[in-house]
């Protein structure tokens, strides 16, 4: 595989939480303009792996390359190609929509003759044009989701990290953000987390299924199209019958 | 870096009436007592004519009001920096600054920055008591002077002790009664160790406040005030640092 196109590696990434290992020798490639699913049961290490990947939490062992920067020796750099939105959206309760996407376009380096033009384009593309002006903190859940969206956005990152985008959205909400998603896979590299199947066979080029703080299993969904395999059954293999996973 | 974090602190600050309340009860209580002094003093000031070396409007009006207010700081400092990190926690907006491309010493620094200017705007206010008696006469400049860089230096080692305690914790009303606790004890250490040997009594913020509020600006004090304030930025840095290596 050629680095270059490479924008996300992630080597032999493991996290140990005292005795307890959460994430074991987790590989992950992400090419540009890929969308790739992470999917696994709870406490399976997506998390985990997530706050790695967005330098969030340091690696027992391993390395992440973002882009071709090393995340762990240049943390700045690499940082800047990076959009995370978290489990739990990080957001400012008391600040209104612009003051909030002003301060994190701000905070990730957006040249500030650039500001007004990139809080435009994002509040256009995740349909926050109604509410600029309104506190975070009286907006619905899925308008607060779609400002976490938009926080991890708005400085254009090559690489975009989601974990569990669509929670506590309503179905319409759901395909909006599907479709967002999308979108944004046509010029940055996704990366995001899910526990809905049918979200990873609609928007993701890719998926790797974590159990136990490894990958137990990873394929191209047009594979998995072509030779009609079903995602669910595949998940339900891996995650739950273990003796399985050996043979993998 | 800095100066953005710092300017969301100061503007999260001032959307909560807890900013302002903060700075009418500050300003009310000051006031409060500089019109007692000043009323003493304008009685009092026949009597003093009869001294040799009479002390001035500045040591008998001024002084008490600086001496108050660092005792009010000092109550007031632990409800306005306990929500400077253990709020980020609790409310997990943590992970965005952490994910973002910008230091732990940015973002510490930014939270220490944002609420010194808070505190910058209340010894402002506070100085103007003073200036308001050059209406009537002279006072003695240098006095007004070393009293201000006193209570700044004060506010400056409240406010990192504080930043630390918020760091511990997610409740932002333990790290109150935290940081609370602790300057409490830094203020009474010189009362209650006295036959302790004389370095323990070092360790007390507001002894070393004393010489600034007499007008002696003390480089040993300084010192140790600069030393405090960094000892404690360090520390919330490497406990920042810490919750990322260890999770």
């Amino acid at each position: 595989m050629n680095e270059t196109t490479c924008t996300l590696i992630a080597h032999d990434l493991s996290r140990q939480f005292g005795q307890y290992a959460a994430v074991q020798g987790i590989e992950i490639e992400l090419k540009q303009g890929e969308v790739l699913g992470l999917l696994g049961p709870n406490g399976a290490g997506k998390s985990t792996t997530m706050q790695m990947l967005s330098g969030n939490l340091a690696p027992t062992r391993g390395s992440i390359q973002i882009c071709g920067i090393d995340l762990l020796d240049h943390p700045e750099e690499a940082k800047q190609n990076i959009g995370y939105l978290p489990e739990i959206p990080p957001l400012y309760k008391e600040l209104t929509v612009d003051e909030y996407l002003r301060f994190v376009a701000k905070l990730h380096r957006v040249e500030s003759s650039q500001i007004l033009d990139a809080l435009v384009r994002v509040k256009d593309r995740c349909g926050l044009n109604q509410v600029g002006k309104k506190l975070i903190g009286i907006l619905s859940k899925g308008f607060q989701q779609r400002v976490a969206i938009a926080q991890a956005i708005i400085h254009q990152p090559k690489v975009i990290i989601l974990d569990e985008p669509s929670v506590g959205l309503d179905p319409n909400q759901i395909r909006e953000i599907r479709e967002l998603i999308r979108e944004l896979g046509k010029t940055a590299s996704i990366i995001l987390s899910t526990h809905i199947l049918s979200e990873v066979e609609t928007i993701c080029d890719r998926v790797q299924i974590l159990n136990k703080g490894g990958v137990v299993y990873s394929a191209a969904l047009s594979d998995l199209k072509q030779k009609s395999i079903n995602l669910e059954q595949i998940f339900e293999q891996f995650t739950l019958k273990k003796e399985l996973v050996g043979d993998y | 870096m800095i100066l953005t974090i710092a300017a969301k602190e100061i503007k999260v600050l001032f959307v909560s009436p807890l900013a302002w309340v903060f700075l009418a009860a500050i300003q009310l209580i000051l006031t409060w007592v500089f019109l007692g002094r000043l009323d003493a003093f304008i009685e009092l000031q026949s009597q003093l004519m009869l001294i040799a070396n009479p002390p001035g409007a500045t040591e008998v009006i001024i002084v008490p009001v600086y001496a108050v207010a660092s005792i009010v700081l000092l109550m007031a400092t632990p409800l306005l920096t306990m929500r400077l990190m253990a709020e980020e926690w609790r409310n997990h907006t943590m992970p965005l600054l952490m994910a973002a491309p910008v230091t732990v010493t940015a973002i510490v620094l930014g939270k220490f920055a944002g609420l010194m200017i808070f505190f910058l705007i209340i010894i402002f206010l506070v100085g103007l008591l003073p200036f308001s008696l050059f209406l009537g006469g002279t006072m003695d400049l240098g006095l007004i002077l070393s009293n201000t860089m006193g209570l700044l230096l004060l506010a400056a080692s409240f406010v990192s002790l504080g930043l630390y305690v918020s760091s511990l914790t997610t409740h932002p009303a333990i790290a109150a009664a935290g940081t609370l606790g602790l300057l409490m004890m830094l203020w009474i250490i010189d009362i209650v160790s006295t036959d302790l040997g004389n370095l323990l009594p070092n360790l007390s913020l507001l002894k070393h406040y004393e010489q600034f509020n007499r007008g002696m600006i003390d480089s040993f004090s300084v010192i140790f005030f600069m030393l405090f304030i960094i000892s404690f930025l360090v520390l919330t840095i490497r406990r920042l640092d810490g919750s990322r290596l260890h999770g």
